[in-house]
């Protein structure tokens, strides 16, 4: 793995067959990501940004081209090597926050730890200390049902970040949260970020979020149309 | 991850509750009609065993290809000393002489002539000999409709229904008309000390009971009987006891050349009974299987129904790094959870009505009226060990069969789209 670059995609194409015609999500990508980045992938709906996530969550394939995912060539990745890396290396955060409604919350976060043979007690110190980043150890048995949405969200950014990933990737993490709750969450992560160099990678077109972000990938029907870094934005922390 | 697994089935009731409820209903029907049908096999034999065939019987060959037709003249002479040898030599079972005859009962009114007579099946057990086990296999006390017990020579009981028929009560005389064993008229009179009802509608509807002994001088048989029966002490069959018993009674006694030589057959043999179990043990598995079939299509259903609204929680449990087929195990784990619990409580709430009906039994006697089977009217139901068991066959086959076909669904979908999914 190139230290340099965590991320690294080179001519990916992402194509649909549509009928006769076929839809083209993503279109000759080029981009490379390094350690550490708190970045955007900007853009309206239907630009290719939730696509580009998944191929770099290891959760779809590229049609042509190479995505390189911390030193894991995607295209190549059998179903098990994929989730074997999701597993070790990768953190998920989802717009609808999708934590699962028969568990408390210590168990939401604990559950990519039982995937990982960890033993009980191991788990446990991990599970607070993630609920702990986020502000919610007072929280552990409460249900999901039983949380506002931003107390939802911060249960999912704990569970992506709990095995201490390298990557997390954020699809719309704020589109159901308000403006305080939004500003919260990004402090959250932008903490994160700064305390375990976690890298940050958000699809996204919510102001709310892209005013944290250092560096703006923006696309347009499939194409990067402006890759942006913002240096200001870190004296904002 | 089993812990975790059970605590989500604890708690998502609409993952649990519907299935756990259609295996238990499932294994609940099996396990009562598997009890049900052990019931009827048992009263089957118990009934043939006691009124035909014991649970091993002894005849002369002659007579033995004949039994149907009770040829008293090709009976066995010698009983008493038949009975002192096996009795030493099988000191395990029980031994007891019988006669069944066919023949007239004739009833005379108050000036002596015929006033109505009817053709009669008769059975001469020992009723007198203290030693007799016939009274208490053939629960005669508690059969008694109106009269009693015989007490003095001549007396015999008849059934209760016969009776009404030829209008006859307790007290009352009679004639027996029969052939004696060397195919003479034979003419006793008797007189009824009692009615009683079998339970059997075969016997119910023209038979009466006698003691052996007269019967043994109606009929010109002295020292002699149709057949000697043996049982086992606990009125409980073993098949492969019995088979022992047989083979070698008639290595010892049975002579190929001497049609009249005793030869000793068991109770599935004698009564045709063998494959009435045969088609009882496949009718068995017959019902456990069309219950495996109709849960496992109810459970396939439900399970795709689970899965569908499960799409979120296979996303992210896809998304955390869970692979899969690890997904896939997991569900069958759970399916198997669904089963064992589904079954243990199918299997006891089974239990209790097959318990109830072991003990009270079902009186269905009026459906048997014309029913030539010796088999009771009242219907038990019998509870084994299998029965304990029967149930989790179906239970946990059908949960797990549900369940794959329905997660090969999960299974085959594409990651990326179930991922999608989570968005909706």
């Amino acid at each position: 793995m190139n230290n340099s670059h965590l991320i690294k995609t080179e001519g990916l194409y992402k194509k649909y067959p549509m009928g006769p015609t076929t839809l083209v999500a993503l279109d000759n990508v080029n981009l490379n990501f390094k350690k550490g980045e708190f970045a955007g992938l900007v853009g309206p709906s239907g630009s290719g940004k939730t696509t580009l996530l998944n191929i770099l969550g290891s959760l779809d394939s590229p049609t042509e081209g190479s995505a390189e995912v911390l030193g894991e060539k995607v295209e190549n990745l059998e179903h098990k090597e994929a989730a074997k890396l999701r597993n070790n290396h990768i953190g998920f955060i989802f717009q609808t926050f999708n934590l699962l409604p028969v568990y408390t919350v210590y168990e939401n976060v604990e559950f990519p730890l039982l995937l990982q043979n960890i033993s009980e007690s191991e788990r446990r110190l991990m599970v607070m200390d993630a609920l702990e980043w986020v502000g919610l150890s007072d929280r552990a048995d409460s249900r999901p049902t039983q949380l506002s949405g931003g107390q939802s969200q911060r249960v999912a950014i704990a569970r992506a970040i709990v095995k201490k990933p390298a990557l997390v990737l954020a699809d719309e993490p704020t589109a159901n949260l308000d403006a305080q709750n939004s500003h919260n969450i990004m402090e959250t992560m932008v903490k994160l970020n700064k305390d375990l160099e976690t890298t940050f990678i958000f699809a996204t077109h919510d102001e709310k979020v892209m005013k944290y972000l250092r560096r703006k990938v923006y696309l347009d029907d499939g194409k990067i149309v402006k890759d942006e870094v913002i240096k200001h934005e870190l004296s904002k922390e | 991850m089993l812990k975790f697994l059970f605590k989500g089935l604890i708690r998502d009731r609409s993952r649990s509750l519907f299935p756990i409820l259609t295996v238990a209903i499932g294994v609940t029907l099996s396990v009562f009609l598997y009890s049900y049908l052990n019931g009827f096999m048992s009263d089957m034999i118990k009934s043939s065993a006691h009124y035909n065939t014991g649970h091993v019987r002894i005849m002369s060959q002659a007579y033995a290809q004949e039994s149907n037709q009770n040829p008293n003249d090709l009976a066995l002479i010698g009983i008493d000393t038949l009975i002192q040898n096996i009795q030493k030599t099988y000191p395990e079972m029980i031994w007891t002489p019988r006669i069944k005859l066919g023949g007239l009962i004739d009833i005379p009114d108050a000036n002596g002539e015929t006033r109505i007579q009817g053709p009669v099946s008769g059975m001469a057990i020992d009723l007198f000999s203290e030693s007799s086990p016939e009274k208490r296999l053939l629960n005669i006390k508690e059969a008694i409709v109106s009269g009693e017990l015989p007490k003095n020579h001549n007396e015999i009981l008849i059934a209760d229904d016969f009776a009404k028929r030829l209008k006859v009560a307790p007290g009352d005389t009679a004639t027996l008309l029969s052939s004696t064993m060397y195919g003479s008229m034979a003419m006793t009179n008797i007189i009824i000390a009692g009615t009683v009802r079998f339970g059997i509608a075969a016997l119910d509807r023209g038979a009466i009971m006698a003691d052996i002994s007269d019967i043994q001088i109606a009929l010109d048989m002295d020292d002699t009987a149709g057949e000697i029966l043996g049982f086992f002490p606990d009125d409980n069959f073993y098949e492969e006891k019995a088979y022992q018993i047989t083979d070698s009674f008639n290595k010892k006694y049975k002579n190929p050349e001497d049609q009249f030589s005793p030869i000793m057959g068991a109770l599935p043999d004698e009564a045709g009974l063998k494959d009435y179990m045969a088609i009882m043990d496949v009718a068995a598995y017959f019902i456990v299987g069309i219950f495996l079939l109709a849960m496992a299509i109810v459970l396939w259903n439900a399970g795709l129904m689970g899965s569908l609204r499960r799409y979120g929680e296979m996303g992210v449990r896809l998304a955390v790094g869970e692979e899969k087929g690890h997904i896939y195990k997991t569900l069958i784990l759970e399916s198997i959870m669904i089963g064992i619990i589904g079954s243990f409580v199918g299997t006891v709430i089974g239990l209790i009505p097959a318990y109830l009906m072991q003990i009270y039994g079902l009186d269905l006697s009026f459906l048997f009226e014309n029913s030539t089977m010796m088999i009771s009217g009242v219907l038990h139901a019998q509870v084994t060990p299998t029965t304990m068991f029967i149930g989790f066959i179906p239970g946990i086959l059908a949960t797990v069969f549900g369940t794959a076909i329905a997660g090969i669904g999960i299974y085959k979908r594409e990651t990326a789209q179930l991922f999608k999914e989570l968005e909706v």
